[in-house]
C-alpha cells in the first residue's frame, strides 16, 4: 500500500527529474548493463556504449514513462495498458528483469540525489517501482 | 570461490575506505527496518521499532548497524576466504536466530543505496558492478551454512 504522502513524494521526485530523463535513464541502464551482463541480450539490436543515442533515448523514454505513471498511481493500469501489451507480446522481456533494472534506478536516485534520497523516500520508491513491474507483467500470461 | 581480479580488488578497498562505519551503519540498518519491515522480526528486544522515526531514533537499532557493518569489513579483509570468514556467522543466523537469508540480499541493497548517497558519482556503473559483485559473495557466504 501506498500512502498519500508516499504518492505526493514520487510524483514530485519524479516531476524534478523529468528535465534530466536522458541523464537518469542512460545512468539506470548502464548501470544494469554492468551489473547483470545479461539484461544486455535484449539490446543487441542497439547500440549501448556510454553517450550513444540509442541508449540515451531509450533511458529518456523509460523515466518519462514512469515520471507520467507517478503522476497517479492508482490509474497505473490504466497509465500503462500500452506499456503492458508492449512487453508481453512483442518485447517478450524476462519480468525477473524489472526487478534488477528497478535496483539500479534506485542506485542512480542515491547517487544523484545524496543525503535527500532519505529512507523515507527509498521506501517509498522501492514500492513504486514494484507495482509498475508489477502492472507492467500483468499481461505475459 | 570467487576470484578476483587486482582491479576489483582495489575497487572494492577504495570504496571500503570511503565507508564511515559510525555513520553509514546506523543508516544502513534503519533503512533496512524502513524499506522492508517485515525484518522487524528479527529485532524484538530492540523496543520500539515500528514507525520511521522511532527507527532513526533508537540506538539499538544504530549501535547493532556498526557491528553489522564491522562484520562486513572482515570480507573486505578476507577477499580470498569471504565463505570461511562467514562459516560460523550463517551457522549462528539459520540454526539459532533463524534469519531467512533472503534478508541478506535486502541488507545488502540497503548498503549499496546507502553508500551510494555518501560516494554519488564516484559510485559509477562499473563501480557499482564491482561492489554488488562482493557484496554478493558476502550474501552466498551468510546463505552457505543452511542445510
Amino acid at each position: 500500500m501506498i500512502s498519500k504522502r508516499e504518492k505526493e513524494l514520487i510524483a514530485e521526485i519524479w516531476e524534478s527529474l523529468t528535465p534530466v530523463a536522458e541523464d537518469i535513464g542512460s545512468d539506470a541502464l548502464l548501470r544494469m548493463f554492468a551489473s547483470f551482463p545479461g539484461t544486455k541480450t535484449y539490446f543487441s539490436h542497439l547500440d549501448i556504449s556510454p553517450g550513444s543515442s540509442h541508449l540515451r533515448s531509450h533511458g529518456k523514454k523509460i523515466v518519462l514513462a514512469i515520471a507520467e505513471g507517478a503522476k497517479d498511481i492508482s490509474q497505473l493500469t490504466v497509465s500503462l495498458a500500452p506499456l503492458q501489451t508492449l512487453h508481453a507480446y512483442q518485447l517478450r522481456i524476462d519480468p525477473t528483469n524489472f526487478k534488477l533494472f528497478s535496483q539500479c534506478i534506485l542506485v542512480t536516485l542515491a547517487c544523484h540525489m545524496g543525503e535527500d534520497f532519505t529512507p523515507i523516500a527509498h521506501a517509498a520508491m522501492d514500492k513504486y517501482l514494484s507495482a509498475f513491474a508489477a502492472v507492467l507483467a500483468e499481461k505475459y500470461r | 570461490m570467487v576470484k578476483w581480479t587486482d582491479k576489483e580488488r582495489s575497487t572494492i578497498n577504495a570504496v571500503w575506505d570511503k565507508v564511515d562505519i559510525d555513520e553509514i551503519g546506523p543508516q544502513v540498518l534503519a533503512r533496512v527496518l524502513i524499506v522492508y519491515p517485515w525484518t522487524e522480526r528479527y529485532f524484538g528486544s530492540f523496543g520500539d521499532i515500528f514507525t520511521v522515526t522511532a527507527v532513526l531514533n533508537n540506538p539499538k537499532v544504530a549501535a547493532h548497524g556498526k557491528v553489522v557493518l564491522k562484520e562486513l569489513g572482515k570480507a573486505v579483509k578476507n577477499m580470498d576466504n569471504i565463505k570461511g570468514t562467514y562459516a560460523s556467522l550463517s551457522q549462528l543466523h539459520n540454526e539459532k536466530l533463524h534469519v531467512d537469508p533472503d534478508s541478506f540480499r535486502l541488507l545488502a541493497d540497503c548498503i549499496t543505496i546507502s553508500v551510494a548517497c555518501k560516494l554519488r558519482s564516484a559510485l559509477d556503473p562499473q563501480v557499482q558492478a564491482t561492489w554488488q559483485k562482493f557484496l554478493s559473495a558476502v550474501v552466498e557466504a551468510m546463505s552457505s551454512q543452511y542445510y
